[in-house]
């Protein structure tokens, strides 16, 4: 199963090329589902150590915001992502301090009021973040180079497709590492990782800062590539998005964020055209038979099917 | 022989129940001791209490002649102080081996992030301990499926992969079938002896005690009502009509 999810990586990456390629404007689309996947990464390193938060959204907002403030100054995608990554991942320390010393509904529920409390800041100080009708960013330029906005759209992607086969990559490593191990210890039996020296807050500590980096950079690429930032990056149905798509793909594999994110931005897409209202009843819906019916999510699905090719083949 | 763990006036009540009444104990360095007594008796708590999970009310804990008192599990186990548990403890979404060979991560403080738990040290080394309680078969089964039995030495493997100087065993034996009792403790304290550890378990069962223990404790009420050689303890009226009575139907 290992060799196979990093041959389905790296052929689902090559199947987004080619769909980017055939279809131009999915590039897009694509470009902010794989940003949303790498966030979701980070949730699914949350629900590993069997926490859920319902304010990761604020990070995503993190770096978009360092986008939108720094871009005047320095409008370089080279400058902006490392940039919004960095006030990210130093916000999820301050906060993960703070957060890591809480488990389950009130882990869940202290992400949200935080979550809410930046939101409310976003949208309050118009002086400073032009409230709710967000702040423009300009094109900016890529690694020195000025290009055009298709040429920068391609370049977009690019980024947002490496850095999602980087995320995953890292991610397969890091659950199998001592410290990724001991995250999923938390879930099962919290204080015999306490009587083995190792200090569980500590190791959930280390995640949520790898999360809020994650955040942060999905956020910088979806501030570049929308060139909109607006408070609405930090509400709440913002995080619950990226919990959705944690469920709709699967927690177990690091393929599932990308799955769900993937379809869960086309089906966003195609539904709202097809009955413009109705798409959160269909999100609804789908979110309830994956419940139901896959609890692995889309990965679940794919990864039993695999399983049962390769049991009829051999 | 000298003290290893030196306890003195331990007192802790829970409401009105006194779990430990004034325990003063001397854990002599390399002895087997074990501790017996009626269920409620205090024995778990003592254990709590020297491994860090319980603060006493009064009283003191000393560790190689330095105070442990009120110091977290954490900072104990790093003394070299590790416990294994009544009811297991295990992670129960791990193999078996991972459970150990997380354990031996723990112990070597090697926490890089990007290098596999199993990676061949800790895999061999977790193989080995295993095999040494006879578990080596179920290395990969998830540690939830294990048997009652298993997964208290599970629990065991796991403390003893800390390789620590001092080990408290809260009932090892209990769970394990009756016939294969005294071939595992039989190995279990060779591999102690062997690493040199000094080991305190809580028992119930009299032939264990007998033929293993150094020294045996008799708890009763939040207190230690004797403390001898197995051979002189056990042969008491006193401890034989409270203590191993009660153990009979216990
Ligand atoms: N955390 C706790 N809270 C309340 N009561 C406790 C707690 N731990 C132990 N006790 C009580 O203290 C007494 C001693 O318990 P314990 O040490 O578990 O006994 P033993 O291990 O000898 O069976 C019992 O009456 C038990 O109910
Ligand atoms: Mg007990």
């Amino acid at each position: 199963m290992r060799r196979g999810e990093t041959l389905l990586g790296l052929l689902g990456a090559a199947a987004l090329v080619a769909a980017a390629l055939l279809a131009p404007w999915l590039k897009f689309i694509l470009t902010v589902a794989l940003a949303k996947g790498i966030a979701v990464i980070g949730i699914l390193l949350l629900l590993r150590a069997g926490q859920v938060s319902f304010g990761h959204a604020l990070y995503v907002a993190m770096g978009a915001y360092t986008v939108a403030f720094l871009a005047p100054a320095m409008p370089d995608a080279a400058v902006l992502l490392p940039a919004g990554a960095a006030i990210a991942t130093l916000t999820g320390l301050l906060i993960g301090l703070f957060v890591s010393r809480y488990r389950e509904i009130f882990f869940g529920m202290l992400n949200l009021a935080l979550s809410m409390v930046v939101y409310s800041l976003l949208e309050k100080l118009y002086d400073l973040t032009k409230g709710t009708d967000g702040i423009r960013v300009e094109l900016p330029r890529f690694f020195g180079m000025a290009l055009d906005r298709p040429g920068f759209e391609w370049a977009m992607f690019a980024t947002a497709l490496v850095l999602a086969l980087g995320a995953g990559a890292f991610a397969r490593l890091y659950l199998d590492s001592p410290m990724g191990q001991a995250l999923s210890a938390i879930k099962t039996r919290e204080t015999r990782l306490e009587f083995m020296g190792i200090s569980a807050r500590r190791v959930l500590l280390a995640a949520y800062v790898i999360s809020a980096l994650l955040g942060g950079v999905a956020g910088a690429i979806i501030g570049m590539t929308t060139r909109h930032v607006t408070p609405l990056l930090a509400y709440w149905t913002a995080s619950g998005e990226l919990v959705f798509i944690a469920i709709l793909g699967g927690a177990g594999s690091v393929l599932g964020p990308f799955l769900g994110a993937v379809t869960f931005e086309l089906v966003r897409i195609y539904a709202g055209a097809a009955v413009a209202d109705a798409w959160q009843m269909i999100l609804g819906g789908v979110l309830l038979a994956v419940i139901l019916f896959a609890p692995g999510g889309l990965w679940g699905m794919i990864a039993g099917l695999l399983r049962r090719r390769a049991g009829a083949a051999s | 022989m000298t003290a290893l763990l030196e306890a003195r006036g331990l007192h802790l009540a829970f409401g009105g129940v006194r779990a430990a009444d004034g325990i003063d104990l001397d854990v002599l360095r390399g002895e087997f001791l074990a501790i017996i007594g009626p269920n409620g008796a205090g024995k778990t708590t003592f254990i709590n209490m020297t491994t860090g999970y319980l603060r006493p009310q009064a009283g003191s804990i000393a560790y190689e002649g330095e105070a442990i008192t009120g110091l977290n599990p954490r900072a104990i186990v790093r003394r070299g102080i590790a416990r294994s548990f009544q009811l297991p403890q295990l992670f129960t979404e791990h193999t078996v081996e991972q459970n150990v060979a997380l354990a031996l991560a723990a112990r070597d403080g090697a926490w890089s992030p990007l290098a596999p738990l199993l990676r061949m040290r800790w895999r061999d080394e977790a193989r080995a301990t295993l095999d040494r309680f006879g578990l080596l078969d179920l290395a990969g089964a998830r540690a939830d499926a294990l048997n009652e039995g298993a997964r208290k030495l599970a629990d065991i493997a796991m403390a003893v992969a800390l390789k620590p100087r001092l080990l408290l065993m809260d009932e090892p034996t209990s769970g394990v079938a009756a016939s294969e009792k005294m071939a595992i403790v039989e190995t279990l304290l060779r591999v102690l002896r062997d690493a040199d550890v000094t080991a305190v378990f809580v028992e119930h069962d009299m032939d264990v005690v007998e033929r293993f223990a150094d020294r045996v404790a008799v708890w009763s009420q939040g207190r230690i009502v004797a403390l001898g050689p197995p051979a002189e303890v056990l042969a008491d009226p006193a401890v034989q009509r409270e203590v191993i009575g009660i153990e009979r139907h216990a």
